[in-house]
C-alpha cells in the first residue's frame, strides 16, 4: 500500500488525535514546568538541621564575635554573637558579608604555581608536598650563602600565634625581618612607649566618656574596633553625651555628631596644641594629676602658651580661634572628656607630633587609665613558647639591620616601618629582599607609591603569598600556599582594636575547608620541618592545633567553649605603677622625641601652582580597604554618588568646581605627583573648598569581576611622607592638580 | 498593456481549469479506506506511544544504595516512625536520617545481614552520608511543613507516605528524567488516577485535602487532567474565585504559601 499525501496527512491527523488523548502532552507540560523552576542555577535553600556556630571575625582588627547560621553543613548566615563583650550580637556590613567571601569565586582552590609572567595570573595547580618542597629548597639555598636575612615577611597583624610562628621561623632561620602593615596601632603604640613607658595596645573606655573630641577619626567609619564604636555612638545619643568632629569632610561621622568643625586637613595637631593653650591658660587642667603624675608639664606648658594661641592656630587650622576658645572650655568643663585621633578608619599610621599632642590633651585632663579614658592595656601574654636556640648563621642574620631601619638609631621606638621597604629594596643591588613572605595582608594593593613598589617588587625574585583569596599580592607572586579561610580554621586573635580590657578572641571552623588548602600555622611548622634542624626543633608541635593546645594549656577547652577570653574586671594599673618611664611619671616630652611637639603638622607632598589643590582620601564602612576587597554584596551598597558603574566619582566643593569649569557628573584628570587617574566629578557642600575627596577601597585590579576594575586605588597617587621623629609614613593627602576634559 | 503579474494569474487559471473534475472523484473514492486506516494507524501508534512507550522512557530507575527493611525497624523501635523521622527542636523535621542517627545502633553491624554489612563498612566506617534516593522528595520549588500537617492537623504518616512502613526491601527508584524527582510524586498511574490518598502528591492532591478542611466541598476541583489550571487558578486566588484559602491554619491565601 502506498502512502501518498493525504494518507500521510491522515496519519499525522491520526497521531495528533491519539497523542491528545494520551497523557504524554499534558505530562510533557508539567514536567517541563518542574524542570524550568528547578534549573541548578536557581538558589535553593540548603535542608538539614539548623545549628549556630560562633567563631570570631577576622576581616578587620575589630575582634568581633560571630554567629554562625547553618543548615546542615551549609553556612547560611553570619550574625553578631549576642552578649559578646565587644560587639554584643552587633556586626559590620563587611562581617555581614563574610560567607561570600567563603563560597565566592575569590577563594583560590589549591596551591598555585606561576607560570606565565608575574601578573598574567596564569598558574599550574601544584601539590602541597610539592610546593612546600620548593619553598624549602630556596630557603635552604639562601641559608647556604648566609643570606638568611633577606627572607622576609609582611604581616597584617602581629601578637597572634600564627604571626608569632612565623616571626619564630624567621627568627630561627635568620631573619630579622617581620614587618606589620601601617596603621594607627603603630602611632599610638609609640605614643604610649613614649609618653608613659609601656609595651601596650591603647584601650579607650569609650562606653563611660561624657564629651567625645575626634581628630578625624571616623567613628562611624570603621575606626577601632567598628561595630564596637557603632554602638558607642549609640549609647552617647541617649545619654546626651557629646561629640565634636573635626576633619575637613562631613563623613558620617560629622554628620551625626554634635558639632563639626571642618578644619585645613593635615592640622589637627596644631588644634589639639591651640586646645591645650586655652585649658592651661586658663588654667582648666586637672592639677591632681598633672601635679603628682606628669613630667616636663612645665617646659611643654610654656612652649604651647607661647607658640600655639588661638590667633595662631587659627591662622593654621582654618577654624575661629573663639570656636577654639569655647571647644577646649567644653572638654575641660566636661568630667570625663576624651579626645582621640587616628583619620578614618586608621588604615595608616600618622604623624607621632599629632598623636602626641591629642594624647597631651587627655593627660591634661587627668583621664589616663581612668573611667572613661585611656588606658594603657597590656598585650596578651598567652604565649610562652621556649627561647629560639639560634646556630650561627641564625644569630649573624638575626644582627643584621632590619630592612625597613625600624629600631636603627635613627628609628630607635619604630617597630615597623613597611613603607620604607620598597625604596631600600630599589637602592640594593642584589635585592636586600630575596624572598618575601606575605600573610593576612595585600602590600600590592595597600602599599603607596606603586612606581617605587613595583620596580621594588620587580627585584625580588621570590614572593610567596598565603592568601585564601587572590588577592591583587597574591595575583603578583611566585606561588601562593592558601591559607583556610578564616571560617575554615582556628586561630587566636590577640586583640580587638581601641578595646580597653585584654582580651583574645578565637576564630574556630565553622565549616570544613572548602579547597585544598592548608592551614599556615601547619604550613610553617612543615617548612620548618623540610629544612631540618636548627629550625625544625624550634617547632615542638606536631601541627597547629598541638600548638594552640600548648600555648593555652588548661585554658584551651574553656577558650573553644565560650570563643574569647576577657579579663572584665581589668582595671589599668594605678597611676603609681602605671608609668614605667624614667621618671615613673607620664612624660610631656619624652627625651627621646624632644621634636615631636615641634613636629605636629606634616606637609603633604607636592608643590603649588602646579597642583593648586589637595587631595584627601576618606573612609567608608561599605568599602573594605584594608587587605580584603569588598565582597559583590557590600559593593552593591556603594551609592552612585561614589562609584558609577566603573568610574570613580571624587567630591569636590561647588566652588571649587566652578572655578574648574567642571559640573556635576563630568570626566576630569586628577594629577597628583605620584600619578594620575581619570574620574569624575561629584559636587558636595560637605567637602572644603580647595580639597577633592576620594574614597579608598576601590580600584582592585584582583579578587573578583564583581570588584575588579570599579574606580581607583588611592594608594596609587600617593606616596608616603615620612615623619622625620619616627619614621612612621604620615602621609595624610597630596596636592593635586583636577583638570577638566 | 498586460504586466507580468497579470500573465502569472492567467497561467495559473488555465492549470485549473485543465484538470477535469472526474479525475479527482476518482482518486478519492480509490483511497477513502487507506485514509482512514493511515488515521487508525496514527491514533494506536500515538496512543501507544503516549501511553505505554513515553512513560518508559520518562523514568529512569536506580537501585537504593542500601535495601532498607522498614518493617524490621519499625518493629525494633519503640516509638514508631518517629523514632527515626522525627521533629527536631526547632520544630523543623528531621526527613530522612543522617548517619550520625543511624550510628546510634549501628556503630558495628549488628547481625549478619550483607546490607547492614555494607552499610557499616562503607558509610559508618568511612564516615560518608548514605546517598538515599528520596522517593517523597517534592521539587525544590515546594515548601511543606511536615509541622503543620503531623503536629497541628494530626494527620497520620500513612496518609500521604503509604504503608511504607511495612515494606521489607527498598523498591526501584523511578527518577523523572526532566524534572529529577521521583515518579512517586505524579504517581504511579501515568494518567494521574490513584486509588489511595498516597498513590501521587502533586499540587491538586494537595489542594484537595486543603480544599475539603477549608470549605468542605470537594466536588468543586475538578480532576487532575482537565481541571489543572482551573485548579490552580482556584487555589492561587480562592477568595475571587471559591472564598477558599489555601492555608487551614493560616488563612493565608498566596501562592508563596507553598510555592517559594
Ligand atoms: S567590625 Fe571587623 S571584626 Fe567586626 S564584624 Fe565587621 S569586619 Fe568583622
Amino acid at each position: 500500500m502506498k502512502m501518498d499525501r493525504r494518507s500521510f496527512l491522515s496519519f499525522v491527523i491520526g497521531g495528533a488525535a491519539g497523542t491528545t488523548l494520551s497523557p504524554l502532552p499534558w505530562k510533557l507540560t508539567d514536567d517541563l514546568a518542574i524542570w524550568s523552576q528547578n534549573w541548578p542555577w536557581t538558589p535553593v535553600p540548603e535542608k538539614g538541621e539548623v545549628s549556630y556556630a560562633n567563631t570570631t571575625c577576622m576581616l578587620c582588627p575589630g575582634g568581633c564575635g560571630i554567629t554562625v547560621r547553618k543548615v546542615g553543613d551549609r553556612a547560611v548566615k553570619i550574625e553578631g554573637t549576642k552578649g559578646h563583650p565587644v560587639n554584643n550580637g552587633g556586626i559590620c556590613i563587611l562581617g555581614l558579608s563574610g560567607l561570600q567571601l567563603l563560597y565566592g569565586p575569590t577563594r583560590v582552590p589549591s596551591p598555585l604555581r606561576r607560570t606565565g609572567e608575574r601578573g598574567e595570573n596564569r598558574w599550574q595547580k601544584v601539590s602541597w608536598d610539592e610546593a612546600l618542597a620548593w619553598v624549602a629548597e630556596k630557603l635552604a639555598d639562601l641559608r647556604g650563602k648566609r643570606l638568611s636575612h633577606t627572607v622576609a615577611c609582611i604581616s597584617g597583624t602581629d601578637g597572634g600565634t600564627v604571626p608569632r610562628l612565623m616571626e619564630r621561623f624567621l627568627t630561627a632561620f635568620g631573619s630579622p625581618n617581620f614587618i606589620r602593615t601601617p596603621s594607627m596601632r603603630d602611632s599610638y603604640e609609640m605614643t604610649l612607649h613614649l609618653m608613659q613607658g609601656a609595651q601596650a595596645s591603647i584601650g579607650f573606655d569609650i562606653e563611660n566618656a561624657d564629651f567625645i573630641v575626634s581628630f578625624g577619626s571616623g567613628i562611624l567609619e570603621g575606626w577601632g574596633s567598628p561595630v564596637r564604636m557603632f554602638r558607642a555612638n549609640s549609647v552617647w545619643k541617649e545619654n546626651g553625651v557629646k561629640v565634636v568632629q573635626i576633619e575637613p569632610r562631613l563623613s558620617n561621622t560629622a554628620a551625626k555628631s554634635d558639632k563639626w568643625l571642618p578644619i585645613h586637613p593635615g592640622t589637627e595637631g596644631a588644634l589639639a596644641l591651640g586646645l591645650a593653650h586655652v585649658i592651661l591658660k586658663e588654667s582648666l587642667y586637672r592639677k591632681d594629676f598633672v601635679g603628682t603624675h606628669t613630667s616636663g608639664f612645665d617646659r611643654w606648658s610654656k612652649e604651647v602658651v607661647e607658640e600655639w594661641t588661638p590667633e595662631q592656630v587659627e591662622t593654621v587650622t582654618g577654624i575661629d580661634k573663639s570656636t577654639i576658645v569655647d571647644l577646649a572650655k567644653s572638654f575641660a568643663n566636661a568630667k570625663k572628656p576624651l579626645a582621640i585621633c587616628g583619620r578614618g578608619k586608621g588604615n595608616t599610621a600618622g604623624g607621632i607630633g599629632e598623636f602626641m599632642a591629642v594624647h597631651s590633651l587627655n593627660a591634661l585632663m587627668g583621664n589616663i587609665n581612668r573611667k572613661g579614658g585611656v588606658w594603657a592595656v597590656p598585650g596578651s601574654d598567652h604565649i610562652h613558647w621556649p627561647e629560639v636556640e639560634m646556630d650561627a648563621v641564625a644569630s649573624a642574620g638575626m644582627q643584621q639591620t632590619r630592612i625597613d631601619g625600624a629600631g636603627t638609631d635613627k628609628f630607635m621606638h619604630a617597630r615597623h616601618l613597611l613603607h620604607r621597604v620598597p625604596e631600600m629594596i630599589n637602592a640594593g643591588d642584589p635585592s636586600l629582599v630575596q624572598a618575601l613572605f606575605v600573610l593576612d595582608a595585600n602590600p600590592y594593593y595597600t602599599l603607596s607609591d606603586k612606581a617605587l613598589l613595583k620596580k621594588a617588587w620587580a627585584k625580588i625574585p621570590f614572593i610567596l603569598s598565603f592568601s585564601s583569596f587572590m588577592d591583587e599580592t597574591a595575583q603578583n607572586a611566585d606561588l601562593i600556599l592558601p591559607n583556610h579561610m578564616y571560617l575554615e580554621r582556628y586561630e587566636d586573635v590577640p586583640y580587638a582594636e581601641g578595646f580597653n580590657k585584654p582580651f583574645i578572641g578565637l576564630a574556630k571552623p565553622v565549616v570544613s575547608p572548602q579547597f585544598d588548602t592548608l592551614h599556615t600555622g601547619d604550613a610553617i611548622l612543615r617548612l620548618a620541618k623540610a629544612l631540618g634542624d636548627p629550625v625544625e626543633k624550634a617547632f615542638p608541635w606536631e601541627d597547629y592545633e598541638g600548638c594552640l593546645d600548648d600555648t593555652f594549656g588548661d585554658q584551651w577547652e574553656e577558650l573553644q567553649e565560650i570563643g574569647y577570653r576577657v579579663e572584665s574586671d581589668f582595671e589599668p594599673g594605678s597611676r603609681n605603677t602605671a608609668f614605667e618611664t624614667a621618671s615613673r611619671k607620664f612624660e610631656f616630652i619624652p627625651e627621646e622625641s624632644k621634636d615631636a611637639a615641634k613636629n605636629v603638622m606634616v606637609k603633604a607632598e607636592g608643590e603649588e601652582p602646579a597642583y593648586p589643590l589637595v587631595l584627601i582620601p576618606y573612609d567608608s564602612p561599605r568599602l573594605a580597604s584594608g587587605f580584603i576587597g569588598d565582597p559583590p554584596f557590600m559593593i552593591k551598597t556603594v551609592p552612585d554618588t561614589v562609584l558609577k558603574e566603573n568610574d570613580l566619582l571624587v567630591e569636590v566643593h561647588p566652588k571649587t568646581a566652578q572655578s574648574l569649569g567642571i559640573s556635576e557628573g563630568k570626566p576630569a584628570v586628577l594629577k597628583t605627583p605620584k600619578g594620575e587617574a581619570r574620574v569624575r566629578v561629584h559636587l558636595f557642600e560637605g567637602i572644603m573648598p580647595g580639597l577633592v575627596a576620594m574614597p579608598t577601597g576601590l580600584g582592585h585590579q584582583a579578587y573578583d569581576g564583581y570588584l575588579a576594575g570599579k574606580g581607583i586605588n588611592f594608594n596609587d597617587l600617593i606616596g608616603p611622607v615620612e615623619d622625620e621623629v619616627s619614621g612612621l609614613d604620615a602621609a595624610w593627602g597630596i596636592r593635586a592638580k583636577l583638570s577638566r576634559v | 498593456m498586460s504586466t507580468n503579474d497579470d500573465k502569472a494569474k492567467e497561467k495559473a487559471v488555465a492549470e485549473t481549469e485543465n484538470h477535469p473534475g472526474h479525475s479527482e472523484d476518482k482518486k478519492g473514492k480509490g483511497s477513502g479506506g487507506s485514509i482512514l486506516l493511515f488515521f487508525l494507524v496514527g491514533i494506536i501508534a500515538s496512543l501507544l506511544v503516549g501511553w505505554v512507550v513515553f512513560p518508559k522512557l520518562l523514568y529512569s530507575q536506580k537501585k537504593q544504595p542500601i535495601n532498607f527493611n522498614h518493617a524490621f525497624h519499625v518493629e525494633t523501635v519503640d516509638e514508631g516512625c518517629a523514632s527515626c523521622h522525627f521533629f527536631r527542636e526547632d520544630g523543623s523535621f528531621s526527613g530522612v536520617p543522617k548517619l550520625a542517627q543511624c550510628t546510634g545502633c549501628h556503630e558495628e553491624a549488628q547481625g549478619e545481614d550483607p546490607e547492614e554489612i555494607k552499610f557499616v563498612t562503607q558509610y559508618v566506617e568511612k564516615g560518608r552520608e548514605v546517598p538515599w534516593l528520596v522517593c517523597s522528595r517534592q521539587p525544590n520549588c515546594v515548601f511543606f511543613s511536615h509541622a503543620a500537617h503531623v503536629e497541628l492537623a494530626k494527620m497520620e504518616c500513612v496518609t500521604c507516605h503509604g504503608p511504607i512502613g511495612e515494606s521489607t526491601h527498598s523498591k526501584i527508584y523511578e527518577e523523572n528524567r526532566i524534572t529529577g524527582v521521583s515518579r512517586d510524586i505524579w504517581g504511579r498511574n501515568i494518567a494521574g488516577i490513584k486509588r489511595n490518598s498516597w498513590d501521587r502528591m502533586k499540587m491538586e492532591d494537595c489542594a484537595e485535602c486543603h480544599a475539603e478542611a477549608a470549605a468542605k466541598e470537594v466536588s468543586e476541583l475538578e480532576g487532575p487532567m482537565e481541571g489543572f489550571f482551573n485548579n490552580a487558578v482556584k487555589i492561587a486566588f480562592p477568595k475571587s474565585l471559591s472564598g477558599r484559602k489555601t492555608s487551614v491554619q493560616t488563612q493565608n491565601e498566596a501562592c508563596f504559601v507553598c510555592h517559594k
